[in-house]
């Protein structure tokens, strides 16, 4: 069951800038999503002229940037604690990153790496100052009992698999849909209520990345600010407001500058109306996201009361197949006649696409098959998208 | 690139036409007839409009703002119980597809034909109100032909390109094309490697989603990279600045180290068809999508020769201070063409270096070709601890791809998956799956790159074991969170 809370907290909007290592400084400026002013330095030390798109080449030494960029207001430039972040890929594991701990088929857990401390697995101990700090992301690392993982990058979708429920959280399969449907991209304003356990709030951060902006609200007080403290750890608060109030009773916090709008929270109806209003003046994309039908039909009557358009509810699953090499035996069919050799199977007929294993010594045939599992999620909920009407 | 708050239709914009369910992609041009849905019209009007506006076709074959109207008052409507004593005749309607006609003709606004053909059956006040309703409702589609400019996106495209033409893009679903954009954690910064043999639908997709940060390497086969559909998306031009491409041909050289420019991939500029269109296409290309992936180079931004064609239209200089000017014009044009092979070079050899230096931040692939081939080497520039994402029509492909990726080791977290999508119609006291639904949206198959253990044959196997999922019996509930 999905749990819902409600608190009062801070809105409104503020501007950030921060330092990543490449020596980028990407600032936000709401306002009818205009686009950020980007500034990047060459390996030639020279300064580009603020644009979004173009980094020739891709590895830059490592360089803090100092200058001011429009609208800043005497922030101390210094180095954020946190170099690493879900938004930009790094090279080499650092201390205070988040990095995924792989043991073997869909077994892995998040590590935040630290000098001098140590972490157990089943095959048996990881130190993070030799064994993890320093070494390249994607990297075997051998165990104190003598067994090996590996270590990765963190993204969106690896944490997804990984990050510590608070609530319900929606996986990578409903993510994708609701991503390219609300038209997410760099520099997209996005308002999401609840945040829950951040799951789809990581994601939606990783997409408008670096000059947009996602705006959650989440009514519980802890998980609100559970939620903060992770986007702090992962190198991405600024690029996210978290705003503890109910989004039914307060809306969002912003008007009418965000491309999109997503609901996952028990009465969606409560919340179009302010959805409505934090949406851009025109277009604007919606969704909702509802487990039950009940939910989904008043939604979609608020939604058109309010004057959306191009309603559209779909659900979306995801069948996934395990590669096996499979081996049928072939049935003992006696034999046509008394003086007759052979067990009425073709030897020269070859068996499926593939190997043509037709092993008579044991009479069986092989072939690879994708093989569905025993059980596969069978429902998450229902997707409802739409439109911000002109009128 | 974003839409500034009321992004306006242009000349030159590649706009989306859309009626319903129906999408078709147009480039804006004036006194340029379109046809869609039944419908002859120029987009003149539609210029400076704010793009999601709604049309109407005037007589003239114009587009005009569709008023908003408000909807007739319908009192306590007069509505059966259900429908057994109704016979469907074909009868009940009593205007003749002649009276529709003149009626069209007198210029009545499909609103009111409606209302005509509803006072005209006989069994509309016998009808159930869920039965009027479907009926009014079949009628307004048929008859109110409004349609939408909207702002193509790949949400749009995809869309109306698995609609029209699946065919160009191997029948890539769209949902399918969503998850690849996920799972492949494609955003801004990234340094790609695209193979794709879908229009350039996955490209655009690519770069929508990159928003012009980072870069991206196209890898082709043929001549040239087909991007079609890439033009439909209306990337601002700095967009293209680090789009580079590479042909399929020259990796097993620049893999083995034996690359050289000296010998390229068939020139574009020697073939025969050259145009050239500011957006890179003709409408008649837009509106039949029916660029065919032989021809590269309409689509490629690489620049056309013009020289060329004057060449090829030069027929009988008698004239001899015309051959004279011709031959200054020929050694002019043979400096250009070196200086155009010459770029080409150039390009070619930053790309190869690019993709040297092994650190591509993911791989997607969606192509016609057989996918393991192009797995085992284009994975080899990707960087370790990246996602890379091959889709692929079939499944089995992808099952012969994942044994040999087992084998080659190197990655980890290998799924082979597809999803499922249904639509539903949600009306009070009506809602319900929608009637048909796709049979398919193809496969992928996904996967994060690690350190590549080379030559320890042992233990790439004892890691292909421990990679391998568990006997079926093993697989619990837990395991099925994807």
């Amino acid at each position: 069951m999905r749990c819902r809370g409600a608190g009062g907290g801070r809105g409104g909007l503020w501007h950030r800038g921060h330092l990543s290592e490449r020596g980028q400084r990407a600032i936000h400026q709401p306002g009818g999503g205009e686009r950020a002013v980007l500034a990047s330095s060459s390996s030639s030390g020279a300064s580009r002229a603020p644009m979004p798109g173009c980094r020739r080449g891709k590895r830059q030494p490592a360089r803090f940037l100092w200058q001011l960029v429009g609208g800043e207001r005497g922030v101390n430039h210094q180095p954020t604690t946190v170099t690493m972040s879900f938004i930009e890929y790094g090279d080499t594991i650092k201390d205070g990153d988040t990095a995924i701990v792989f043991l073997g088929h869909e077994s892995m857990f998040p590590v935040k790496v630290q000098h001098g401390t140590v972490t157990q697995t089943k095959y048996g101990v990881i130190r993070h100052s030799t064994d993890l700090i320093g070494k390249k992301y994607g990297s075997k690392v051998t165990c104190s009992k003598g067994g090996w993982v590996f270590i990765l990058h963190p993204t969106p979708e690896l944490w997804t698999m990984n990050l510590p429920h608070r609530t319900q959280i929606l996986y990578s399969t409903d993510i994708s849909i609701i991503t390219m449907m609300l038209e997410l991209k760099p520099g997209s304003i996005v308002c999401e209520s609840g945040t829950g356990s951040g799951s789809l709030s990581h994601a939606l951060i990783r997409t408008v990345a670096p000059t947009g902006h996602l705006y959650t609200v989440e009514f519980h007080q802890q998980r609100a600010e559970k939620a903060r403290e992770e986007f702090r750890e992962h190198g991405v608060d600024h690029l996210v407001t978290v705003t503890n109030q109910d989004v039914c009773k307060n809306g969002f916090g912003v008007s009418n500058i965000a491309d999109a709008v997503f609901l996952d929270i028990p009465s969606p109806w409560e919340a179009i109306g302010h959805a409505k209003s934090a949406l851009k003046t025109e277009g604007g994309r919606i969704c909702s996201f509802s487990p039950c039908i009940e939910q989904v039909q008043r939604t979609c009557l608020a939604m058109e009361e309010y004057g959306f358009t191009e309603i559209n509810t779909l659900e979306i699953l995801l069948r996934v197949y395990n590669v096996r090499t499979i081996s049928l035996q072939i049935p003992d069919l006696g034999k046509a006649a008394e003086d007759n050799s052979g067990t009425g199977f073709d030897s020269s007929n070859p068996s499926n696409q593939g190997s043509p294993g037709a092993n008579l010594q044991q009479g069986t045939v092989q072939f690879k098959s994708g093989v569905p599992l025993r059980e596969m999620v069978g429902h998450t909920g229902y997707l409802t998208f739409a439109t911000k009407s002109l009128v | 690139m974003e839409a500034s708050p009321g992004a306006r239709i242009r000349e030159g914009d590649c706009a989306v036409l859309k009626r319903g369910e129906v999408f078709k992609a147009v480039p804006v041009l004036r006194r340029r007839k379109i046809i869609f849905e039944k419908q002859w019209f120029y987009l003149d009007n539609a210029i400076g409009h704010i793009y999601g506006t709604t049309f109407e076709v005037t007589n003239g074959g114009n587009l005009q703002p569709k008023q908003d109207v408000e909807e007739t008052t319908t009192e306590t409507k007069e509505a059966g119980t259900d429908n057994r004593n109704i016979v469907d005749d074909g009868k009940s309607q009593k205007l003749t597809h002649d009276d529709i006609k003149a009626l069209k003709d007198k210029g009545i606004k499909g609103q009111e034909i409606v209302q005509q053909l509803i006072e005209n059956s006989t069994t509309f006040r016998d009808k159930t109100e869920f039965a009027q309703d479907k009926y009014i409702k079949k009628k307004k589609k048929k008859y109110e032909a409004v349609i939408t400019i909207v702002k193509p996106s790949t949400r749009i495209l995809s869309t109306m390109y698995y609609a029209r033409e699946p065919g160009k893009i191997n029948h890539l679903r769209y949902d399918t094309l969503a998850q690849m954009l996920t799972l492949g954690n494609i955003h801004a910064g990234n340094k790609m490697i695209v193979m794709e043999t879908c229009a350039g639908l996955l490209l655009g997709a690519v770069m929508e989603r990159m928003g012009g940060y980072g870069s991206i390497i196209q890898m082709y086969p043929g001549g040239g990279p087909v991007r079609a559909a890439t033009s439909c998306f209306g990337f601002p031009k700095p967009y293209f600045d680090n789009l580079h491409e590479f042909p399929l041909s020259k990796v097993q050289s620049l893999l083995s180290g034996t690359f050289s420019t000296e010998t390229l991939p068939s020139d574009p500029e020697d073939n025969a068809l050259v145009e050239e269109e500011s957006n890179g296409l003709t409408e008649e290309k837009q509106t039949s999508l029916q660029e065919t992936e032989e021809e590269p180079t309409t689509e490629a931004p690489m620049e056309i020769n013009q020289s060329e064609e004057q060449e090829t239209m030069d027929i009988n200089a008698e004239d001899v201070e015309f051959k004279e000017n011709k031959e200054k014009e020929n050694k002019e044009n043979v400096r250009e063409k070196q200086m155009k092979q010459w770029e080409r070079r150039k390009k070619l050899t930053e790309t190869a270096a690019l993709l040297r230096e092994k650190n591509a931040d993911g791989l997607i692939v969606a192509s016609k070709f057989h996918p393991t081939p192009l797995l085992l080497s284009l994975l080899e520039f990707v960087a370790p601890s990246r996602p890379f994402v091959v889709y692929c029509q079939y499944k089995e492909p992808l099952l012969e791809c994942y044994t040999k990726l087992r084998e080659r080791g190197g990655v980890i977290n290998l799924k082979l998956s597809e999803t499922w999508l249904r639509n539903y119609q949600v009306l009070p006291d009506r809602s319900h799956p929608k009637l048909t639904m796709s049979g398919g949206g193809g496969y992928l198959l996904s996967g994060i790159t690690v350190v590549l253990d080379k030559g320890k044959s042992d233990s790439s196997s004892l890691e292909a074991l421990k990679m391998e999922e568990p006997s079926p019996k093993r697989c619990k509930v837990q395991d099925l969170h994807c």
